[in-house]
């Protein structure tokens, strides 16, 4: 793809996730759906507005993008994109290998990587030191895995992953500002909401 | 126990009221005791099958699928379970997710390793604690009626299920 350019974690700007947050959900014209990790990232998307279509995990970590994979299965013609931070995602590093074996071409995870766990006092993550998630990635098998150089480059990386088949990851650093909202935290109403998101557009008949 | 129920093993039976449940998406981490009914499982085009890297995602992927409008099932044993408490506590039973496992019992009636003994005896415990209905089998005739009955409980209660595989059905020479 015409995106891809190899730039290194080092090399990637230091962006704000809740700009990009809010420029990856301008794009969404076709009912996409969001599933948004916990913390930080859930309260930058619901700030972002409260589209039908978006999922707020509240409980537990490294689950968004394991949950999107679900969603983007269950439902191939529906582009999907899960939203999740550093700290989560290397809870749950083998969801990459899930992924890229299952290979749906309907998914999208983005991954916002500022280096720490932010909502509990910005204690270090292992991306500030050694790891880079691109890499990982990359190796476990999702090959169109890219860090974003800047916002234009992050716009495009979305425009791809809208028109292209993925799987893709976006890898993102961002800065450690506060998100510019907070989630509601009620988890039945968020699950029916998002329940009733999905059930127009790609229409596979509920159970 | 009749003839009928020597024709056909167990994992069969499982297959067949999945299928009739419409339940056609399939995660599991791997046990020996799972073996024939994963095989099965995978050689049926009607499924489609996951094996992920853990239990957790096993589950937030059929959690996800059932969001979208699909039925799934997570397969595991008693040790994946118990790496399990935290994304059933925070997800499944808030968000009333319909999560149907299905658990071979280990650590229990011959097992040769402490390790699994000591943690099978958690499972129960997590289980009541989150309120989740369990039920183990343990006799061949009740296989249909118990899986059919725990799915079909499930899905119309919005509530997750544990459907215990114990070594009284899947050891044991019926």
């Amino acid at each position: 793809m015409s995106t891809i350019s190899n730039f290194s974690r080092d090399e990637a700007r230091i962006m704000n996730r809740s700009d990009l947050t809010r420029r990856l959900v301008a794009k969404l014209k076709s009912e996409e759906a969001v599933v948004g990790g916990i913390g930080h990232t859930n309260w930058d998307l619901w700030a972002s507005g409260q589209r039908p279509q978006n999922f707020y995990m509240l409980g537990s970590m490294g689950l968004a993008a394991p949950i999107a994979l679900g969603v983007a299965v269950a439902q191939p013609h529906r582009k999907v994109f899960a939203l999740e931070g550093d700290g989560s995602i290397l809870m749950q590093l083998g969801a990459f290998g899930t992924i890229a074996t299952v290979a749906p071409k309907n998914l999208c995870v983005v991954i916002w990587d500022n280096g720490a766990y932010h909502i509990t006092g910005a204690q270090q993550t292992l991306t500030a030191t050694t790891v880079d998630l691109v890499a990982i990635a990359r190796a476990s098998g999702l090959k169109a895995s890219e860090w974003a150089a800047d916002e234009d480059h992050f716009e495009a990386l979305v425009d791809a992953a809208l028109s292209e088949d993925g799987p893709q990851l976006i890898a993102a650093r961002v800065d450690h500002h506060k998100p510019a909202g907070t989630t509601d935290r009620d988890p039945g109403k968020i699950r029916l909401n998002f329940m009733r998101g999905l059930s127009g557009a790609d229409g596979k008949e509920r159970t | 126990m009749t003839s009928k129920d020597y024709d056909e093993p167990w994992h069969e039976t499982v297959v067949r009221v999945l299928r009739a449940n419409g339940v056609d998406l399939v995660t599991y981490i791997p046990d020996n005791v799972l073996r024939d009914l994963i095989q099965a499982l995978h050689d049926d085009p009607y499924f489609t099958v996951i094996c992920p890297a853990r239990e957790e995602e096993a589950v937030a992927i059929v959690a996800g699928a059932y969001m979208a409008g699909r039925r799934g099932v997570v397969l595991m044993q008693t040790s994946g379970f118990a790496t399990l408490p935290n994304a059933l506590a925070s997800m499944i039973v808030p968000f009333q997710i319909p999560l149907v496992m299905v658990i071979s019992e280990r650590g229990v009636l011959g097992e040769f390793q402490l390790g699994q003994a000591i943690v099978c005896r958690t499972m129960r415990p997590v289980l009541e604690t989150l309120g989740i209905e369990h039920r183990a089998i343990e006799e061949r005739s009740h296989v249909e009626f118990v899986v059919n009955g725990m799915i079909q409980q499930a899905f119309a209660t919005q509530s997750p299920a544990a459907i215990i595989l114990s070594p009284l059905l899947t050891k044991r020479q019926h």
